[in-house]
């Protein structure tokens, strides 16, 4: 038997990208640069920053929902990729600025004074004025680059392949990734490691020269950010598509029998978690100049953990679940933090929502996970008809141990 | 009107009185007359033969002088040019004394009355002269607040009043601190090298914050360079370039003794070259060619060589200097006998510092090991035994911190207020871990991921409700006023009571844990439970109940310590969230499911952070990446923690 092509065999990564594409053709139409003005500047940088929280929520969803890693450490590796083109952001527009305020002296400055005044400008807030090793390669866009992709990627193998080697799984490796994060966000809040404490990056929304405005390049990024996502989505269901895809599920559901049918789960598992790794440091690299700014706060466990709820609130181990929920939870958020939400007077209290969002966002995610453990994008099975194998009430497998059908299903 | 004209006769009449009722001959008065012209001018740099007259006249009201004098209270009688005391009764009148009688003469109107107003300056030296009558007085508070003030600035001249004083000193406590003082001032003051010597001696091995700041001065060293080693100084050691002195620096030096030209430095440098620009040439080179340290060296050679800069040392020259010249720190005390004993007595006192550091440091990690213990207590419950993780194990410790500071609201008194504080904390968080377990926790027993998360989800909330309750800024939970304080053995090692408690307590708990885990019934069945829910449940015991109840005690515990560890920190709605990663790092490095483990888990932690902090003392930030680092390393090898259950008890 032949078989199909890989996109007629997934039909919901045509829908999702007809979706994205029609989005995207949307909001640019009614953006101020491009349209009619009906959004606004900042709006579309949410709408454009939602984009790579989607993209970040998709390789999570890649190493939780299918590889069975429930990894409290991807939003560092999203952070890590954001620090790392905020470099050049901000290694580039101090030269620019320095090079002008210079070029009215006597005598043209050498390269060494450039480098030297732009020294004194990016660490003059942390009482320094050299450059630490690690910005060595921040003078060259293309160089940085290659480090949003490696940073992040070598930093996961490193970190996997020892967590792995060790076969440390389950919540023990969640609170080993969650003590990773939580060491690199204390490392970045040192003045001493040389990304400035936590003053952070700043100053990055401002594209080195470029002499659009911000009108414009928001609607550059949005671009970006859909095509990036589009593609991850690609990436994302072609890989777990096909047999690597069921290798991939077969170690979520039991990796001991996986590993006895003779499959390197470790090696499976790293490619994995470095895979996702380089994905979600590209995301934090489309999306810190979104934002304009990146502090060690952003790295902290607790964005990790929220990662963890969009995809669960989304429905893990559908890709298109991880997107609906960074979607809509991220926007949400937005709204109700934002005080546009009216607030609810009970005579005796007022819940004003910017301080009581997050309790309704804990409680909805705990009834989340124990009504609905297969998140919003368990809706669709029912369009669908999508259910788990009917098998009349009898076990999965020929195991004592293995899942009954009820419990498949929850 | 008429009360005020005979209030003013009668005023008149007392200022044209008194006058005459003081005695000027008497001898303090006769010694005062004698320094009047310095003392009325009052400038620092003159006033010391007056004040060294009348500390030295062996007069009984000398003392009583300079006590006034320092104190303002010193007028002088324009009039007659004599000295009294004086009160101000209002602004206009004053009471004064006579100095040689010290009764009182009267009331008169301060018109004719100028007060003396020693300076600071002034009134430095009149305190220091009036230490020798302090050091004997009567009163001992006034003896030991003028040693106090010795200990601070004491000088040459109270050397030989501080010994004088020795001999009639009554009380052993002063007396002992007197010639503690003694040997201090002798150290830095003493006529002869052999005194001083012996002085330093008599401290070896002394902990004293004081001995170490009369011998470090006697150390100060001051670098110079010179093109031999000179002769007839107290040389404290030659320095080699490169290695105890950089280059740069060593050329430094060299250029400030004016051993050697400056180099040229690229400011210096692109200032020449601007100076000199004449046409947009620069010696010879455009001026947007000076883009190039080459061409900006090539211009500044012309300029040289047109005689329009001065020659600057190249670096060979530079470095031939260097060569030349030796470069040695002499010290500033020139007796090599002082600087040698000095160094050795402070070597001796180093080493007992050090030794003694090092215990002061132990007692600091045990004491955050306790505080990680008790953190991570009902952890080693509620995830140890049972295998539950919970994340919001922290906001129960927060929870029982909030409960001892709404307790403290209500009962003012300390201690009462954290003996009630503590099982109320425990009541409260073990309900509310009662109602987790009951509400959340029962139906994720199989999903232990999804456990971490719903937890999760209940910790953010219980988070923002504690900020929308308490408000984000830090609430006080005093400790009661007999654990204020600390238990200090000598100038080094020392531990506040508050961390003394918080030890006992751990130590408490972990007998309390022991004891219901191996000689209760409910230890028993948590055991049986845990083990083999189906076969316990086949034995009688009713599984959903254990849970509950083991969960419950897990959470109170965390209350309790919630209570402790808010005693020394202040209480937040983040209070948690700070140890949570600890803890479970903490019974993962121990081993779960057991409580030894967990211990030794906790003093691992503890001394780790506090080895690492003393490592790199300025930067607690870097001391705990380093722990997790290491940590996450540790699991490496041992990745069931350093007491890993084997057989049956390990389950999976």
């Amino acid at each position: 038997m032949t078989r199909r092509p890989f996109i007629l065999r997934n039909p919901s990564i045509l829908i999702f990208l007809a979706l994205l594409a029609i989005f995207t053709a949307a909001v640019t139409l009614m953006s101020e640069a491009f349209g009619t003005a009906m959004i606004s500047t900042s709006f579309v940088k949410t709408l454009g920053k939602t984009l790579c929280l989607c993209l970040v929520a998709l390789a999570m969803d890649l190493v939780w929902g299918y590889c069975g890693i429930l990894s409290l450490g991807h939003f560092a590796f999203f952070g890590l990729g954001g620090y790392m083109i905020g470099m050049w952001l901000m290694y580039a527009r101090t030269e620019i600025i320095v090079t002008e305020s210079l070029a009215n002296a006597a005598i043209p400055p050498t390269d060494q004074e450039i480098v030297d005044a732009i020294g004194t400008q990016i660490f003059g807030v942390v009482g320094s004025s050299d450059f630490p090793p690690i910005w060595a390669f921040a003078h060259s866009l293309p160089l940085q680059l290659l480090m949003v992709v490696l940073v992040p990627g070598l930093l996961a193998l490193v970190f996997g392949w020892l967590a792995f080697r060790s076969r440390v799984t389950g919540v023990y490796l969640s609170i080993l990734t969650q003590a990773m994060t939580l060491a690199l966000s204390l490392y970045l809040f040192q003045n001493e490691s040389g990304l400035r404490g936590n003053n952070g990056l700043s100053g990055l929304q401002n594209l080195p020269g470029v002499a659009a405005s911000q009108a414009v390049v928001s609607v550059w990024f949005l671009w970006a950010s859909a095509l990036a996502l589009g593609l991850g989505y690609l990436l994302c269901a072609w890989v777990v598509s096909g047999k690597f895809g069921s290798v991939v599920r077969g170690i979520r559901d039991d990796e001991a029998r996986v590993r006895f049918l003779g499959y390197s789960v470790e090696g499976y598992k790293l490619f994995i978690f470095t895979l996702t790794a380089i994905i979600a440091g590209i995301a934090g690299a489309l999306y810190y100049p979104q934002a304009g700014i990146i502090n060690p706060g952003e790295v902290a466990p607790i964005a990790s953990i929220y990662l963890a709820v969009w995809v669960a609130i989304g429905g893990r181990g559908r890709l298109y679940g991880a997107v609906i929920g960074a979607a809509l939870v991220s926007l949400i958020s937005t709204w109700f933090t934002g005080g546009l939400v009216p607030s609810v007077p009970l005579g005796f209290y007022t819940i004003d929502w910017v301080d009581w969002w997050l309790v309704l966002l804990g409680l909805s995610f705990v009834l989340v996970t124990l009504f609905a453990p297969k998140g919003i994008g368990g809706l669709f099975d029912l369009v669908s008809g999508r259910f788990a194998p009917d098998r009349h009430g009898a076990d999965y497998g020929p195991d004592k141990g293995s899942l009954q059908e009820e419990e498949g299903r929850g | 009107m008429f009360l005020r004209l005979i209030a003013a006769a009668a005023l008149s009449l007392l200022a044209a009185g008194p006058g005459s009722a003081q005695d000027a001959d008497a001898p303090i008065q006769q010694l005062l007359q004698q320094h009047s012209g310095i003392i009325q001018d009052s400038s620092r740099r003159t006033i010391q033969p007056a004040i060294d007259a009348i500390r030295d006249s062996g007069l009984p009201r000398a003392q009583l002088v300079l006590e006034k004098w320092a104190a303002r209270e010193m007028w002088l009688d324009e009039e007659t040019g004599l000295f009294v005391h004086a009160e101000e009764i209002d602004r206009d009148t004053l009471r004064i004394f006579d100095f040689a009688t010290g009764e009182e003469i009267g009331e008169v109107p301060d018109d004719t009355y100028d007060q003396l107003k020693p300076n600071s300056g002034i009134r430095g030296l009149i305190n220091s002269a009036l230490v020798r009558f302090q050091l004997s007085d009567p009163d001992p508070a006034n003896r030991l607040s003028a040693l106090q003030s010795l200990e601070r600035n004491g000088n040459e001249s109270h050397l030989s009043v501080l010994r004088d004083s020795i001999d009639g000193e009554p009380d052993p406590a002063i007396r002992a601190r007197k010639e503690r003082i003694e040997r201090l001032l002798t150290i830095s003051f003493g006529a002869t090298a052999d005194e001083r010597i012996a002085a330093m001696e008599a401290f070896r091995g002394d902990l004293g914050v004081d001995v170490r700041a009369k011998l470090n001065p006697i150390l100060t060293t001051r670098t110079s360079a010179g093109a031999a080693l000179p002769e007839g100084v107290n040389l404290a050691r030659e320095l080699t370039p490169g290695t105890d002195i950089t280059e740069s620096e060593a050329y430094e030096l060299l250029v400030s003794e004016g051993l050697a030209p400056a180099r040229l430095t690229p400011d210096a440098q692109r200032r020449t070259l601007q100076d000199n620009i004449v046409g947009g040439m620069v010696g010879g080179v455009a001026v947007p060619d000076l883009r190039s340290p080459a061409a900006r060296d090539r211009a500044y050679a012309a300029l040289v060589g047109a005689g329009r800069a001065e020659p600057a040392a190249t670096n060979a020259e530079a470095a031939r200097a260097i060569e030349d010249h030796v470069f040695y720190e002499t010290y500033v005390e020139t007796d090599a006998a002082v600087t040698g004993a000095a160094e050795d007595v402070l070597t001796s006192i180093e080493m007992t510092v050090a030794m003694n550091q090092f215990l002061d440091l132990s007692l600091d990690a045990l004491s955050l090991a306790s505080i990680y213990f008790l953190a991570a207590i009902g952890l080693a419950i509620t995830f140890g035994v049972m295998g539950v993780i919970n994340m919001a194990h922290g906001e129960f410790i927060m929870m029982g911190a909030y409960t001892g500071y709404v307790i403290q609201q209500i009962i003012p008194n300390y201690t009462v207020s954290i003996l009630v504080a503590i099982p109320v904390a425990f009541a409260v968080t073990f309900g509310a871990g009662v109602a987790m377990e009951r509400l959340v926790i029962r139906w994720l027993y199989s999903r232990p991921l999804e456990t971490l998360l719903a937890t999760f989800g209940i910790s953010i909330a219980l988070q923002q409700i504690a900020k929308n309750v308490f408000g984000t800024q830090a609430r006080p939970l005093t400790s009661p006023g007999w654990l204020d304080g600390a238990w200090i053995m000598n100038d080094v090692v020392s531990i506040s009571y508050i961390r003394i408690a918080i030890f006992v307590l751990a130590l408490v708990f972990l007998a309390v844990f022991l004891f219901i885990m191996k000689k209760t019934r409910l230890g028993l069945e948590t055991r049986a439970v845990t083990q083999n829910p189906r076969m316990a449940a086949s034995m009688g015991i009713n599984p959903d109940r254990v849970n509950m109840l083991t969960f419950g005690l897990g959470s109170g515990i965390a209350g309790i310590a919630g209570v402790a560890i808010g005693l020394y920190a202040k209480v937040t709605s983040e209070l948690g969230s700070d140890y949570i990663v600890q803890s479970f790092m903490t019974v993962v490095v121990g081993g779960v499911g057991n409580i030894w483990g967990t211990l030794l888990g906790a003093t691992m932690i503890g001394f780790l952070q506090k080895g690492i902090e003393w490592l790199n003392p300025s930067n607690t930030l870097a001391a705990q990446t380093y722990m997790i680092v290491f940590i996450i390393i540790f699991i490496q090898f041992r990745p069931r923690g350093i007491i890993a259950l084997r057989g049956r008890a390990a389950g999976d």
